[in-house]
């Protein structure tokens, strides 16, 4: 069975969709991604749509099921790289995804999740000092 | 029945002068439009006519032999409408060959009252439907003038600007409607992939009214926006345009809006880390 691979980084999930999402697959992605959020106690999870173009709206609201779900199990959901016909289609939909964090590419999103998921307490300490 | 144009077909010399004179009579525009062109165009229809077959039918304009006089006055209309002629003007060009015409017949009939009122049936229908031809043709001429006008705006009003690496702005002019908006919309998202930049400035500095309609369309850009990882700031609000978007109950409380164009970039380049400082230089007086 087709699924989407999903690369672990340190305490983050890197999630690259480069197929088009049907609704079984999108439901896989949904299914694999809270248990390995789940076991592997992961703090962020990226979702990188840069090729993916075509989106309805159960897919968004997928994508948005996927960001609470992470959110009840401690992690952050960044979605990255949505193209402009992907976010027109949503808006006309109705779907403004109030409760996902964006960002233009995986750099910025990576940057972002860095920034916000620094769990460990020694590597907290390390950014008052900076401070 | 072709009597009437056998009637002006020989007599097409002396029609012409008459015919001239009758639109000097009428509305003619001499700022418009010269003696001399008149002269010709004049020259022209009216050859056009005599050069049909005698026996051609008046009272159907869509037969073949009528064909170049239809071509003649629709291209005639068409250039008076982007010279500036009024539509009554175009229509009177033609509509003064009735006179002449009239007392022409008037002449050749003598005293025979029905063939006389026979022939008047008969020319005049057919000049009014050449008439009804060169309004249809003028006001097709000024359609197409709008319709590129409107092309063209099209392709002038999206503008997206590179303020800074990492800032574009997308100054909009104009009343915004829903084709625009697509436009405008597509554009400022495109921006922003290929300039790869966090930060959006809407400019609806130019923007004259915002109604339900237009807040929604700028509230969906600025939806689209974020959606790709980008931030919207909105600017240019003028306080009339504030007061109507409170008294329509748009609301505005996710959207950054700011005054200014300078605020919002002062926004944008604050939180990409930036800032922008006055450098303070010692003056020194020119040897």
């Amino acid at each position: 069975m087709e699924r989407i691979p999903i690369l672990r980084m340190g305490n983050l999930l890197l999630v690259t969709i480069q197929v088009d999402m049907h609704d079984k697959l999108a439901l896989t992605l949904q299914d694999d991604l809270t248990a390995k959020i789940a076991d592997l106690g992961a703090k962020g999870v990226l979702i990188d749509i840069s090729s993916l173009e075509i989106v309805d709206s159960f897919i968004g609201r997928t994508l948005a099921n996927i960001a609470s779900m992470a959110r009840v199990l401690d992690a952050q959901t960044v979605v990255v790289g949505m193209q402009p016909a992907v976010a027109i289609t949503l808006v006309e939909l109705g779907m403004s995804l109030p409760g996902i964090r964006t960002a233009l590419n995986v750099e910025s999103g990576m940057e972002y999740l860095q920034q916000t998921t620094s769990p460990d307490l020694s590597e907290e300490a390390d950014v008052d000092r900076e401070d | 029945m072709a009597q009437v144009l056998n009637v002006i077909q020989r007599n097409q010399a002396s029609l012409l002068t008459a015919w001239m004179k009758s639109m000097q009579l009428g509305i003619r525009r001499r700022d418009l439009i010269s003696e001399a062109e008149l002269q010709s165009q004049t020259e022209e229809v009216l050859a056009t006519i005599c050069s049909v077959p005698a026996e051609s039918p008046l009272d159907n304009l869509n037969a073949a032999a009528w064909q170049s006089l239809r071509e003649i006055l629709a291209s005639l209309s068409v250039s008076r409408a982007s010279q500036g002629f009024t539509p009554s003007e175009t229509a009177l060009f033609i509509l003064s060959l009735k006179s002449p015409v009239f007392a022409l017949v008037r002449q050749q009939s003598g005293n025979d009252a029905d063939q006389l009122y026979a022939s008047i049936t008969e020319i005049d229908s057919f000049i009014d439907k050449l008439a009804l031809l060169t309004t249809d043709s003028f006001i097709h001429g000024r359609d197409q003038v709008i319709s590129r006008q409107q092309e063209e705006m099209l392709e002038l009003s999206t503008p997206v600007v590179t303020l800074w690496d990492g800032i574009v702005a997308l100054p909009l002019i104009g009343t915004l409607d829903s084709a625009r908006t697509q436009i405008v919309m597509e554009s400022l998202l495109q921006a922003i992939v290929q300039t790869n930049s966090r930060f959006a400035i809407i400019d609806i500095t130019g923007v004259p009214t915002v109604d339900t309609l237009v807040a929604q369309h700028l509230l969906k850009t600025i939806t689209a926006a974020r959606l790709m990882g980008a931030e919207c700031i909105l600017s240019g609000i003028r306080p009339q345009i504030a007061q109507t978007i409170v008294h329509l109950g748009i609301n505005l409380q996710d959207v950054i809006t700011k005054a200014k164009l300078s605020d919002a970039f002062k926004l944008a380049l604050e939180r990409s880390g930036r800032t922008v400082t006055r450098i303070e230089k010692t003056i020194r007086p020119n040897q």
